[in-house]
């Protein structure tokens, strides 16, 4: 692990009262895809969240520990968390395309940054669409609402969306838990071809689908990082008990 | 056997046998009924409105003497008839009384307005019939000639109805209040809906949804009495009651309603469409302005329209504030008169069945067909193609 994008120090969590994340420390390497499992409830979207500061949105969260960014703390006081998040774009669970048409979607990011050129803006849209790999469904019907899209067709939109903004990071939480098989394996398949440009963190609840598309998984427990490793090992030979009892399907 | 538990009843013909539910299909008649119910009284509502001034329709055209006789005939039927069944039945003998000693006096004085009607009840002469309706048609050929001028003199020798003054300052008014109260009404929301701590929204919502509660006789009094002397002393024009002073005091009424329609169309755009727009790196604002406000425009929408409707047929405030003078003119700061302020003001001095009357319920029927206008317009205009324009097809 010697390309460190990521580096998590001591980084605790509380929402109001209750303990979340408990002093998690982690490096997260450059350009390759990590995956968080574990049970519901554990703290791996709450920490997904924290990488681009999506909990501040949440009344009463105190977050303390270093968040460590290509080495900046991105909870320094000085930091502004707008510009955070355009390097830190992420798709949600349930895919959430904004009421427009599929053009205006992809270039809402750009626009947003400044980009006013009509044939820029053209360019952005394509080269997201095609990142994404849903152009060839879509490039006849770009200026219908993106709402008439199917579930799977939405995600894949979601994350041309974030890629528009080109991010260094992109996270994921749980993408394709509500989509079928089919458009499983094309967002599985995204994941791989994107992290040769992006650093990507990934929340799954399925663990096969963790042993394929990453190349690093750490497994959280009860706000606690538990163990992180290279994903063969994790999945072959885990150092801690608990690990072992989540991925056999043993646990509780 | 017929008297099973119904938790362990077996899977007989018997047991599955169609079963009347008497208390519900009460109740499903009840609550049908009543929706129907509503609906029958607002068309009967404006049926209503609208006979009264048909006067004006019936004898409007040049007509032949035989045709004059039709609508003499038929008259009786749309109006004379409800009189005589309805009238006795609300105001007992001293309508019949009234309406007799009226006929003589109206045959006399004024057989301009309302004789057909009128004489059906006391089964007059035939032969008056159509002498009365052709002085009609003279007189009521004038009053549509009127309509489409600039001069309201209902009273006059010579009455003129100049429904275009009316409805210039009927939009004046309009207009000016939503400007005010649009803006007002849609910004303030979006600033509760995204922008205010809990707390705030907590205070902020109900104390303008309370100014919803104001009676706007108590706004008109306010915009009369203190209004009107800070405006004129702040731009220094002539007249102290005008379309400006009116267009502000109805903004007050019209703000509760734009804001409560439209924070609640913005608090039910989804959380996810601001997340989203939020982990793209757009600010709060952006945000606001870009995904929120275009997500609830259809809400929004409704909102401006209810405001639009309520400052359409707002009759208090009008009536104090304006200063209730029909000119022709754009200048804001002149005295205008609304059609809902002319109901509200002359309504109590006209004659019964007076061209002037008449006119006053055409002018109700007009505020009906408009605001009905409205809101078609609002269904099939925005619900199609805006909102497509908006969020794609």
């Amino acid at each position: 692990m010697k390309d460190i994008k990521i580096e998590v120090n001591k980084l605790s969590l509380y929402y109001g009262e209750k303990l979340a994340l408990n002093e998690i420390s982690m490096q997260i390497p450059r350009n390759k895809v990590t995956a968080l499992i574990g049970p519901s409830g554990c703290g791996k979207s709450t920490f997904l969240r924290s990488i681009n500061r999506m909990n501040d949105l949440i009344p009463d969260v105190k977050i303390t520990g270093e968040m460590l960014v290509e080495g900046v703390n991105i909870y320094d006081k000085n930091v502004d968390v707008v510009n955070i998040r355009k390097k830190i774009g992420m798709v949600f669970q349930k895919s959430n395309p904004f009421p427009k048409s599929i053009y205006e979607n992809i270039a809402y990011g750009p626009k947003i940054n400044g980009i006013k050129d009509k044939k820029q803006l053209d360019e952005i849209v394509e080269t997201s669409l095609r990142q994404a790999a849903i152009w060839d469904e879509v490039k006849d019907r770009l200026g219908d609402s993106a709402m008439g899209l199917s579930g799977g067709q939405q995600q894949r939109l979601c994350i041309a969306r974030t890629l528009a903004v080109s991010p260094d990071i992109v996270l994921m939480d749980e993408p394709a838990s509500a989509l079928d098989p089919i458009s499983t394996s094309k967002i599985e398949e995204l994941v791989h071809q994107l992290k040769e440009q992006y650093t990507i963190i990934i929340v799954t609840h399925n663990m096969q689908q963790a042993a394929r598309t990453s190349d690093y998984t750490a497994f959280f427990y009860l706000g606690e990082l538990i163990e992180m490793d290279k994903t063969k090992s994790i999945f072959t030979k885990p150092s801690k008990k608990q690990t072992e009892d989540y991925i056999t399907g043993r646990f509780g | 056997m017929s008297s099973q538990n119904p938790t362990t009843f077996s899977f007989t013909k018997e047991s599955l046998k169609k079963q009347f539910r008497w208390s519900e299909f009460l109740a499903e008649k009840i609550i049908s009924g009543v929706a129907f119910l509503s609906i029958a009284i607002i068309f009967l509502i404006f049926i209503f409105v609208f006979k009264e001034s048909l006067p004006l329709f019936s004898s409007s055209k040049t007509v032949e003497k035989t045709e004059i006789q039709v609508t003499s005939t038929t008259q009786p039927e749309t109006y004379g008839a409800p009189t005589e069944d309805l009238e006795p039945e609300t105001y007992g003998t001293p309508t019949e009384d009234l309406t007799a000693i009226d006929v003589v006096e109206t045959n006399e004085l004024e057989p301009e307005t309302y004789g057909e009607a009128v004489e059906e009840l006391t089964v007059g002469t035939e032969e008056e019939t159509p002498k009365i309706t052709e002085t009609n048609k003279e007189g009521k050929n004038n009053t549509w000639s009127t309509f489409l001028s600039c001069e309201w003199f209902p009273v006059s020798e010579n009455p003129r109805f100049g429904l275009i003054a009316l409805l210039i300052g009927t939009l004046k008014v309009t207009i000016i209040a939503m400007l005010f109260a649009g803006p007002l009404g849609v910004l303030a929301a979006l600033y509760t809906s995204t922008f205010a701590s809990k707390r705030a929204k907590e205070i902020i919502k109900p104390v303008i949804e309370l100014l919803a509660a104001f009676p706007s006789v108590v706004i008109g009094f306010f915009a009369l009495m203190i209004m009107a002397t800070f405006f004129q002393n702040l731009f220094g024009y002539e007249t102290r009651l005008n379309a400006f002073v009116g267009g502000v005091a109805m903004a007050l009424a019209a703000i509760p309603i734009i804001y409560t329609i439209s924070e609640d169309a913005l608090s039910a755009v989804p959380k996810t469409y601001t997340e989203a727009s939020l982990a793209l790196g757009a600010s709060k604002w952006q945000t606001a302005f870009f995904v929120t406000l275009p997500a609830a425009i259809p809400g929004i929408f409704a909102a401006i329209l209810l405001g639009i409707g309520r400052v359409f047929g707002e009759t208090m405030i009008v009536l104090m504030a304006t200063g209730n003078a029909a000119l022709n003119s754009a200048n804001p700061f002149e005295s205008v008169r609304t059609f809902a302020a002319t109901i509200g003001s002359e309504m109590a001095e006209t004659v019964f069945g007076e061209t002037h009357y008449s006119v006053l319920f055409f002018i109700g029927s007009l505020l009906f067909v408009f605001s009905f206008g409205l809101n078609a317009l609002a269904e099939f205009y925005v619900k199609g193609k805006l909102i497509k324009k908006i969020q794609g097809k």
